[in-house]
C-alpha cells in the first residue's frame, strides 16, 4: 500500500503525460514519442491504483489484464490499415460497456457512503455515466456493422422517429427521477436497468438512421461520447484523473465531429437526427438523361497522360480503401516521380469513412507524407495541373456542391479537380456516391473515366507506364 | 457493305475522306473499304499504306463508284462525279444543302441516300463526329501560321542586344471553334492577343485561353441564336461594334475574322477605311471568304495587298494542312458510321429515330427529309428564371439568444453551485478546466494524424480501468466478477489502441 498523497501525484503525472502525447500529434515527427508518452502514463496510473486501492484479489486481476492485453495486441497486430475505421468503432463499444459495468458495480457497492444532497448528486453522476455508456456500447456495435457491412448503410428512416426519440429521452428522464427518488430509500436498481435498455435502443436507433456517408461525423462522435462516459465515471467516483482523461477526449471527439461537419458543410444535429446518404431522390429532380456522353479511356491512355503530364493530382477516396489499392498507388506514384512528374495527393477531410483514413492508407503504402496535401492547401492549384486522378471518389469532386443551390450537397467544399487540364475518373460503374446525387464532373468535356476495379486498373496503368 | 474512298476532284482540294489508320477501324466495323489510286498522295498518305491497312486500291474513279456502297468523300460531288451515282447508294460528305439546292434535287432523282456532315447537329452526342468544328479549328490554326508568313516582324516581343522586339498585336473578331484555335495559336506564339463576340458567353472561353475579351459598352442584347452560332445583331448594336473595330485596327497589327451567321452572308466588319487606318505591314486573315468576307476588300481564294496591308482570304485553309484536316475528317466519319452499325456487322442503319443522323440525312432513298425539325438542344437556353430567394437565408445569429444561453447556463450553475459539496465543486473546476486544455491541444492536431488522435483518445479513455480496479478488492462476489469482466475489455482497448497507434505512426514516413 502506498499512501494517497503519492497515489494523486501518480494520477497529476499520467494527465501531464496524457496531454503531452495528444500535443505531440500535432506533426509526424512528434507522434510517435506522443504515444510513448501515453503509454508511460498509463502504466504509472495502473501501477499507483494497484499498489494503493487493491487489497486482494492480485491473481484475477493479473489474468483478466493479460488475457486482455493480449487479444488487443493480436487484433492491433493483425488489422488490416482498411479496416480501420471498424476496429475503432469497436474499441469505442468497449469503454461504453466498461462504463456502464462500473456504473453497476459502483451503484451496488457503495449506495451507502453518501447522504443528503452529496447522495442526489452521486446518484445523477451513476445515472448519467451508465446513459452514457450504454449509448456508446450500442452505437458504436451498430456502427461497427455498418462499417464493416454487416449491416446495411442506407440510413433507416422509421416514420416517426424524432418523436420516437423524444419519447425515449422523456422517459429517460422520467426514470432518473424515480431512480434518485428510491435510491435514497435504498432501492434504485430496476429504474437503472429500464434506462440502460432504452439507452441501447436509443444508441442503435440513431446511429442506424444515420447513412454512410456521415460516418466520419458518427466515429468523432462516439469518440466524444466516450471520452464523456469516462469524465462522468471520474465524478461517481471523485477521481480527477478519470475526469481530466474524459474531458480530454470528450473535447477531442467533439471537435473531430465538429470539423467533419464543417467539411460537408452540415449542420451537427442535422447528421445527428440522421436520414441524409440515402438516395432522397426528390431533391434531386435533374433529368439525368440530359447530362451528356461520358468519354472513357483506357489504362494505356491513362499511362500515356500521366507520361506527358508534368503536375499529377492524386485524389483518393471511400474507393481506394474498398479495393485495397494504395500499394499500386504508390507504385504508380514511385513510378512517375521516377520519370519527372510531380505527384501531389489532394485529400477531401471526409474522404473515406473516418477522419484521416486516407493519410492513414497512403501511409501504409510507404507514400512519403510531404506530398500528401489537405484540402485548402492544393485547391488553388487546380489550374496548373495537367492530371487529375480520382480514385474511387465522389461526392468529394462533385461539382454541384458549388453550383446548384438544390443539390443535398450544396455548399460542401469540394475538391476542384474540373478547373485542371485532364481529370481520370477510376470508377466500377456510374453509380452515385452515398449522397445520392449525381455528379456533373463525369460528364464535363475534360473528364475521362477508367471503369474497372481500382486495384486492377491501376494495375495495368502501371504495366503500361 | 463496300465503302468506296474516291480521289477530290474539286480544284485545289488535297485532303482525302480516309487515312490508313480510319481504315483499319472501318475494317473492324465490319465494312470492306476500296480506295481509288492516288486518293491520298496530296495528303502525304500512299497506296501502299492503304494496302498495308488493308485496303482495295482500284485504278479506275469509275469503277470505284459502281462497286461501292457507300462513297465517303471531302468535297460534295462535282457534275461528273454526280452521274456515276447510282440508286440505293449512299452518300457521306461535305454537301451544304442550302447553298446547293440543285445538287439536293439531283440526288433525290438518283435516289441516293446522302449525308451531309456539315447538317450533324451540334449536339454534346455528336461532337465526335461535327467535322465543322474539326475544320474550324484547322482553319483557326492556319489563318494564324497565314498571317505569320506575311507579317514582318515576330509574334513574341523580346528585349535583344539589337534592341527591343514589340509583341505582335492580334484582334480575332468572333470567338467560335475556329476563333478560339486562332486565339490559342497566336497566344502560344507569344502575341498580345484580344477578341471580340457578340455572345456574352464565350467571354469566360476568351479569357480562359488569357485573351482579352474586347466588352462593348452596350446595352444588353445577347447574340446567341440557335445552337451556339450568332444572330443577325440590331442597327445600333452593330454600329457601336463598328467603332470598337475601328479603333482597334488603328493599334493592332493583325485581325482574325471569323464572323459567320448560318445561312446568311457574311457580315462586312472591316471597311475599306478601317483597313486604310492600319499599319503599313498589318495582316488580316479573313475566315469568312467563302461566304463573302468579313472585310470589304478581301478576294475570295486570294492574298491582296491593299493600302500596305496583306489581306489573305484562302478559303481552303483546311486543305492547305491536308494530312492533318484528313485525319480528323476520316475520325469524325468513322465515328458517325460506328453509330449507324449497331451490330458492327458492316450494315449500315439509317435510323431516322436518332436524332443525329435525322439531322444529318438530307436525303433518304430519294427522299428529301432536309431541313431537319429544330434541334432540341441539350444546354437550353437559359429561360429569364425568377430567381428564387437565396436558399439558406442567412440567420443572423441573434445576440439575444447566446445571452439568454449564457444565462440560463449561469443560472444553472449557479443553482448546482449554491447546492452541491465542496468537493463536487473542486472536481468541477478540474474537468471544466480540462476541456479547455482539450480544446487548444486537439486545435492543433495535424490533420493527417486524426485516426491516430481517435485511436490514442480510445487507448487512454481506458483510464476508466481505475473504477473497475477500485472495486475488484470488493467483497462482494459479484462485484469482483464485474469488475474483473471490465478489466478484461478496457485491457483490450488499452492495449489495442496503443499498439494500433504505434503502428499507424509508424508508417509515416517523409
Amino acid at each position: 500500500m502506498i499512501s494517497t498523497g503519492l497515489i494523486s501525484m501518480a494520477y497529476i503525472a499520467a494527465m501531464i503525460l496524457f496531454i503531452i502525447a495528444l500535443s505531440g500529434l500535432s506533426n509526424q515527427e512528434t507522434a510517435r514519442r506522443g504515444n510513448w508518452f501515453g503509454i508511460s502514463g498509463m502504466v504509472i496510473a495502473l501501477l499507483a491504483t494497484v499498489l494503493g486501492v487493491v487489497s486482494k484479489n492480485y491473481v484475477e486481476l493479473m489474468l483478466a489484464l493479460v488475457v486482455g492485453g493480449s487479444i488487443g495486441l493480436v487484433v492491433a497486430k493483425r488489422v488490416q490499415m482498411t479496416a480501420m475505421p471498424e476496429l475503432i468503432a469497436s474499441l469505442h463499444s468497449l469503454i461504453g460497456l466498461a462504463a456502464v459495468m462500473v456504473g453497476y458495480a459502483n451503484f451496488a457497492d457503495s449506495a451507502a457512503t453518501h447522504t443528503g444532497v452529496a447522495l442526489t448528486i452521486h446518484d445523477i453522476e451513476t445515472y448519467l455515466g451508465v446513459l452514457i455508456g450504454a449509448v456508446t456500447f450500442s452505437g458504436s456495435v451498430v456502427a461497427f456493422g455498418k462499417l464493416s457491412g454487416r449491416i446495411g448503410s442506407k440510413p433507416l428512416t422509421l416514420p416517426g422517429r424524432h418523436l420516437f426519440n423524444l419519447g425515449l429521452l422523456v422517459a429517460v428522464i422520467f426514470l432518473g427521477y424515480l431512480f434518485v427518488a428510491q435510491s435514497a430509500a435504498g432501492g434504485g436498481m430496476l429504474p437503472l436497468s429500464i434506462m440502460a435498455l432504452i439507452a441501447l435502443v436509443f444508441g442503435v436507433h440513431m446511429v442506424m438512421a444515420i447513412g454512410g456517408a456521415d460516418m466520419p461525423v458518427v466515429i468523432s462522435m462516439l469518440n466524444s461520447y466516450s471520452g464523456w462516459a469516462a469524465a462522468v465515471t471520474g465524478f461517481m467516483l471523485n477521481n480527477d484523473l478519470l475526469i481530466v482523461t474524459g474531458a480530454l477526449v470528450g473535447s477531442s471527439g467533439a471537435i473531430l465531429s465538429y470539423i467533419m461537419c464543417q467539411a460537408m458543410n452540415r449542420k451537427f444535429l442535422s447528421v445527428i437526427a440522421g436520414g441524409f446518404g440515402g438516395s432522397k431522390s426528390k431533391a434531386v429532380a435533374v433529368d439525368d438523361s440530359e447530362q451528356g456522353e461520358v468519354i472513357t479511356i483506357n489504362a494505356n491512355e491513362t499511362a500515356e497522360l500521366l507520361l506527358d503530364a508534368k503536375e499529377v493530382m492524386i485524389i483518393p477516396g471511400y474507393g481506394m480503401a474498398v479495393a485495397k489499392a494504395q500499394l499500386v498507388v504508390a507504385e504508380l506514384t514511385s513510378a512517375l516521380t521516377a520519370k519527372g512528374v510531380n505527384v501531389r495527393f489532394g485529400i477531401h477531410p471526409v474522404a473515406g469513412r473516418m477522419p484521416g483514413q486516407m493519410n492513414i492508407l497512403l501511409a501504409e503504402a510507404k507514400i512519403p507524407y510531404d506530398i500528401v496535401f489537405e484540402l485548402d492547401e492544393v485547391n488553388e492549384d487546380f489550374p496548373q495541373v495537367d492530371v487529375s486522378l480520382v480514385i474511387g471518389a465522389n461526392d468529394i469532386v462533385n461539382p454541384s456542391a458549388l453550383d446548384n443551390p438544390d443539390s443535398p450537397i450544396a455548399g460542401m467544399p469540394v475538391l476542384e479537380c474540373w478547373k485542371g487540364k485532364t481529370s481520370i475518373v477510376l470508377k466500377r460503374s456510374m453509380a452515385t456516391g452515398y449522397a445520392g446525387v449525381q455528379n456533373p464532373l463525369f460528364f464535363k468535356d475534360n473528364t475521362r473515366m477508367l471503369f474497372g476495379d481500382a486495384k486492377e486498373t491501376l494495375t495495368a496503368v502501371v504495366g503500361a507506364l | 457493305m463496300k465503302i468506296g474512298v474516291p480521289k477530290e476532284t474539286h480544284k485545289g482540294e488535297r485532303r482525302v475522306a480516309t487515312t490508313p489508320d480510319v481504315a483499319t477501324q472501318l475494317l473492324k466495323l465490319g465494312f470492306t473499304v476500296s480506295v481509288e489510286a492516288g486518293a491520298g498522295a496530296e495528303a502525304s498518305y500512299t497506296d501502299a499504306a492503304y494496302i498495308a491497312a488493308g485496303c482495295e486500291i482500284i485504278e479506275s474513279a469509275k469503277d470505284l463508284w459502281a462497286k461501292s456502297d457507300i462513297i465517303l468523300k471531302v468535297q460534295a460531288p462535282e457534275a461528273d462525279e454526280v452521274s456515276l451515282l447510282h440508286s440505293g447508294q449512299i452518300l457521306i460528305c461535305f454537301l451544304w444543302p442550302a447553298q446547293a439546292p440543285e445538287l439536293l434535287n439531283k440526288l433525290s432523282e438518283l435516289e441516293v441516300t446522302a449525308i451531309a456532315m456539315d447538317s450533324v447537329p451540334r449536339i454534346s452526342r455528336a461532337q465526335k463526329m461535327d467535322a465543322r468544328s474539326s475544320m474550324a479549328n484547322i482553319s483557326g490554326y492556319r489563318a494564324i501560321i497565314e498571317a505569320a508568313e506575311h507579317f514582318g516582324r515576330f509574334f513574341a516581343g523580346q528585349i535583344t542586344a539589337a534592341g527591343k522586339v514589340s509583341p505582335a498585336k492580334v484582334l480575332v473578331i468572333g470567338a467560335g471553334v475556329a476563333g478560339l484555335s486562332a486565339i490559342g495559336t497566336a497566344k502560344s506564339m507569344g502575341a498580345i492577343v484580344r477578341s471580340f463576340d457578340t455572345r456574352p458567353e464565350v467571354k469566360e472561353q476568351i479569357e480562359s485561353l488569357d485573351a482579352e475579351f474586347l466588352m462593348l459598352d452596350f446595352k444588353n442584347e445577347g447574340g446567341s441564336g440557335e445552337g451556339g452560332y450568332a444572330k443577325v445583331m440590331s442597327d445600333e448594336f452593330i454600329q457601336a461594334e463598328m467603332a470598337l473595330f475601328a479603333k482597334q485596327a488603328k493599334d493592332v497589327d493583325i485581325i482574325v475574322t471569323t464572323a459567320l451567321i448560318p445561312g446568311k452572308p457574311a457580315p462586312k466588319l472591316i471597311t475599306a477605311e478601317m483597313v486604310k487606318s492600319m499599319k503599313q505591314g498589318s495582316v488580316i486573315v479573313d475566315l469568312a471568304a467563302e461566304q463573302g468576307g468579313n472585310c470589304e476588300l478581301a478576294v475570295p481564294g486570294e492574298v491582296t495587298v491593299k493600302h500596305g496591308v496583306s489581306i489573305i482570304a484562302y478559303t481552303d485553309l483546311p486543305s492547305r494542312m491536308a494530312a492533318q484536316s484528313s485525319q480528323l475528317y476520316g475520325t469524325n466519319l468513322r465515328h458517325l458510321l460506328h453509330d449507324m452499325t449497331p451490330q458492327k456487322d458492316g450494315e449500315v442503319v439509317v435510323n431516322m429515330e436518332d436524332q443525329v443522323v435525322r439531322g444529318a440525312v438530307i436525303c433518304k432513298e430519294g427522299k428529301i427529309t432536309w431541313p431537319p425539325p429544330a434541334p432540341t438542344l441539350s444546354v437550353k437556353p437559359k429561360k429569364p428564371v425568377v430567381a428564387p430567394a437565396p436558399i439558406v437565408a442567412e440567420k443572423k445569429k441573434s445576440p439575444t439568444g447566446a445571452i439568454i444561453g449564457a444565462a440560463i447556463a449561469a443560472v444553472a450553475l449557479l443553482a448546482v453551485g449554491s447546492v452541491a459539496p465542496a468537493d463536487f465543486m473542486a472536481h468541477f473546476t478540474v474537468f471544466v478546466l480540462a476541456c479547455f486544455i482539450g480544446y487548444t491541444v486537439i486545435w492543433n492536431v495535424s490533420p493527417s494524424l486524426h485516426t491516430p488522435l481517435m485511436s490514442v483518445t480510445n487507448a487512454i479513455s481506458s483510464i476508466i480501468v481505475i473504477g473497475a480496479l477500485i472495486q475488484i478488492s470488493s467483497e462482494d462476489n459479484t462485484i469482483k466478477w464485474i469488475a474483473v469482466f471490465t478489466l478484461l475489455i478496457t485491457g483490450i482497448n488499452m492495449v489495442g489502441g496503443f499498439a494500433v497507434t504505434h503502428r499507424m505512426l509508424n508508417m509515416f514516413r517523409k
